[in-house]
C-alpha cells in the first residue's frame, strides 16, 4: 500500500490522475502535463511535495557532521540560508542531492527525496560522529508554489517580508494562520517558494494557495510537470542523472563540490578523480530528427555506443525533443553530433549548451 | 468520453471502422485519456504487412512511450501523413483527425475478436473501477 501525503483527498477533489513514486501515491498531472508546465513558466505553479523527506542533524557536532557529510561547504551558510549539495559515498557515487537549511549554529535540516529518504537517513545516522540525527519526515508537508506570479500569490496570505528573503534562503512565519518554513527555493527553474508545514495544516494552507492564486492563473501541478519543468532547467534527478554509479564531477555539479573544505567522505575519491580527468560527462541534446529520447536509451557517435540517455521528453516550452544523458567526454563538447537508439533506429541528436531553459 | 456507435473495439484500446475488407484504424478516447498529452507518433509504412495483437504503431505522451497493437491482419493501404506533425490530433479529435490508419484485411473474422461500442465502454468502466 503507497503513501499518501495530508493532501491526497484534495487532489482527488481536483480530479488528479495519481501515479506511485518513490513509495508513494502521488498526483502526476491535473488537467495536463503540458497545461501545467504553462502555467508555472507564465504565471504559476502548486505542487504537494510532501513526499520528500526531512532530516535534522543538531548538536554541538552538527557543523563538523554536515561538513564530513556533504559536498558542499556547509561554513558559507548563515542562520536562515540553504544550500543546494550532495551526500556522496567514499568512491564519489551519489547518495543523494539534498537541500540544507541552517536553522541554528547546531541545527541543520536536510530536505532528501522520497525515495531515499530512509537509505539517507541510515546513512546520515552512521557517520552522525557526535551529532544527533533525527527523521523528522513524518513532522513536515511540503507545497511549494512556483512561478513568476509565485511571489505575489504568497503575499496575500503570510506577513513574512518575502522581497527580503533572497532566494537560498528561508524565513519561519504564519502561512494563512499556520506555523510554516518558507524557503526561497524550487524545483522547476522558475521563481518561488516551498512551504514546510505540519501535515494537520496542509489542506488548509494548500487550499489558501489555490484560493490567493485563482486571479493569477494558478493551476495544481503533478509530478508530470515537475518532470519536464526541471529537464528544461536542466536540474539532475537522482536515479537518472544522479546514482551511486556516477560523481557530481560526471553530472556537471563541480561548482557543489568544494574539493578544498576539508575532509569529507567522497573528498578523497572526488579529488582524485578530477586530477586524472572525466572519462564520461553528462550532456544535453536536443533531437535533429523526429523521436523522443527515454531513459536508458543508447547514445551512439559514428555508430559505435558512447553511452545512455538518463532523461528525455518533448520540451513543452521549446516545442523541441531534448535529454541528458552520459557519454564519452571525448563526444562531450557542445554540437558534438550524436544519435540516439530509439527502437532499433539510429536518430540523430546534436549536444547543445545548458540549461535548455532559463528564465 | 465518448464511444462512437458504429466503430469497434479492442481491449487494446484502439477503434476500428470497418468499410468493405478496409479497416481504418485510431486509438480510443478513453486511450488518448489515459496517455495524457500526446508528443509524437511514429506510424508504420504504406505497404507493410501488420498482423493482429502484433505492436505495429507508436505513441508517446510526454511521460510514456505506449505501443498499439493491430486489432487485425491485413497490408497498410493508407496512413494519416498529418499526425507525426500534429500529434496533439490524437488529443482532440481521436475518431476524426486523429485516425492513424487504414488497413486493407487479410482475415474479416479477425473482426469477430472486437466489442461493440456498448461492450467496450462496459470494458472500460470495469478497467476504471
Amino acid at each position: 500500500m503507497p503513501l499518501r501525503t495530508p493532501l491526497h483527498a484534495a487532489h482527488a477533489a481536483l480530479g488528479a490522475r495519481f501515479v506511485e513514486f518513490g513509495g508513494w501515491e502521488m498526483p502526476v498531472q491535473y488537467s495536463g502535463i503540458i497545461d501545467e508546465h504553462v502555467a508555472v513558466r507564465t504565471r504559476a505553479g502548486l505542487f504537494d511535495v510532501s513526499h520528500m523527506g526531512e532530516v535534522e542533524v543538531s548538536g554541538a557536532a552538527a557543523f563538523e557532521t554536515c561538513q564530513r557529510l556533504t559536498v558542499n561547504d556547509v561554513a558559507r551558510l548563515r542562520d536562515g540560508q540553504c544550500q543546494y549539495s550532495l551526500l556522496c559515498l567514499p568512491t564519489g557515487g551519489v547518495v543523494d542531492d539534498v537541500m540544507v537549511h541552517r536553522l541554528a549554529a547546531d541545527r541543520y535540516l536536510f530536505c532528501v527525496n522520497a525515495s531515499n529518504t530512509e537509505k539517507d537517513f541510515a546513512w546520515m545516522y552512521e557517520h552522525r560522529g557526535n551529532a544527533t540525527v533525527i527523521d523528522r519526515s513524518a513532522e513536515f508537508a511540503q507545497i511549494a508554489v512556483q512561478g513568476p506570479r509565485a511571489t505575489a500569490i504568497l503575499t496575500r496570505l503570510t506577513a513574512l517580508p518575502l522581497e527580503q528573503i533572497p532566494p537560498f534562503a528561508f524565513g519561519e512565519g504564519p502561512v494563512a494562520g499556520h506555523v510554516a518554513l518558507v524557503a526561497h527555493t524550487g524545483y522547476t527553474g522558475e521563481d518561488g517558494w516551498e512551504i514546510y508545514c505540519g501535515p494537520a495544516a496542509a489542506p488548509a494552507i494548500w487550499a489558501a494557495l489555490l484560493d490567493a492564486g485563482q486571479p493569477h492563473g494558478l493551476l495544481p501541478c503533478g509530478l508530470g510537470a515537475r518532470d519536464t519543468l526541471r529537464l528544461e532547467r536542466c536540474l539532475p534527478l537522482y536515479g537518472h542523472e544522479l546514482t551511486s554509479e556516477t560523481t557530481p564531477l560526471e553530472a556537471g555539479l563541480a561548482w557543489v563540490v568544494r574539493l578544498n573544505k576539508g575532509e569529507f567522505i567522497g573528498g578523497d575519491a572526488l579529488r582524485e578523480q578530477k586530477r586524472r580527468g572525466l572519462t564520461r560527462k553528462l550532456v544535453g541534446f536536443e533531437m535533429v530528427m523526429p523521436g523522443i529520447a527515454r531513459q536508458g536509451y543508447a547514445i551512439l557517435h559514428d555508430g559505435a555506443v558512447v553511452g545512455a540517455v538518463t532523461s528525455g521528453t518533448k520540451s513543452p516550452t521549446l516545442g523541441k525533443a531534448i535529454g541528458l544523458g552520459y557519454v564519452a567526454a571525448a563526444c562531450a563538447d557542445t554540437g558534438s553530433r550524436l544519435a540516439i537508439d530509439i527502437r532499433g533506429k539510429a536518430v540523430a541528436a546534436i549536444t547543445v549548451t545548458l540549461p535548455f531553459y532559463r528564465r | 468520453m465518448e464511444f462512437p456507435e458504429e466503430l469497434k473495439y479492442s481491449k487494446e484500446h484502439e477503434w476500428v471502422l470497418v468499410e468493405g475488407t478496409v479497416a481504418t484504424i485510431g486509438i480510443t478516447d478513453y486511450a488518448q485519456e489515459q496517455l495524457g498529452d500526446i508528443v509524437f507518433v511514429e506510424l508504420p509504412a504504406i505497404g507493410d504487412k501488420v498482423t493482429k495483437d502484433d505492436a505495429f504503431c507508436v505513441v508517446e505522451s510526454v511521460k510514456a512511450v505506449s505501443d498499439v497493437y493491430a486489432p487485425v491482419s491485413g497490408v497498410v493501404l493508407e496512413v494519416n501523413d498529418d499526425l507525426p506533425d500534429s500529434p496533439d490530433m490524437l488529443n482532440e479529435d481521436v475518431y476524426g483527425d486523429g485516425w492513424m490508419v487504414k488497413i486493407e484485411m487479410s482475415d474479416t473474422t479477425d473482426l469477430d475478436d472486437l466489442m461493440t461500442a456498448a461492450e467496450y465502454e462496459e470494458f472500460v468502466a470495469r478497467e476504471k473501477e
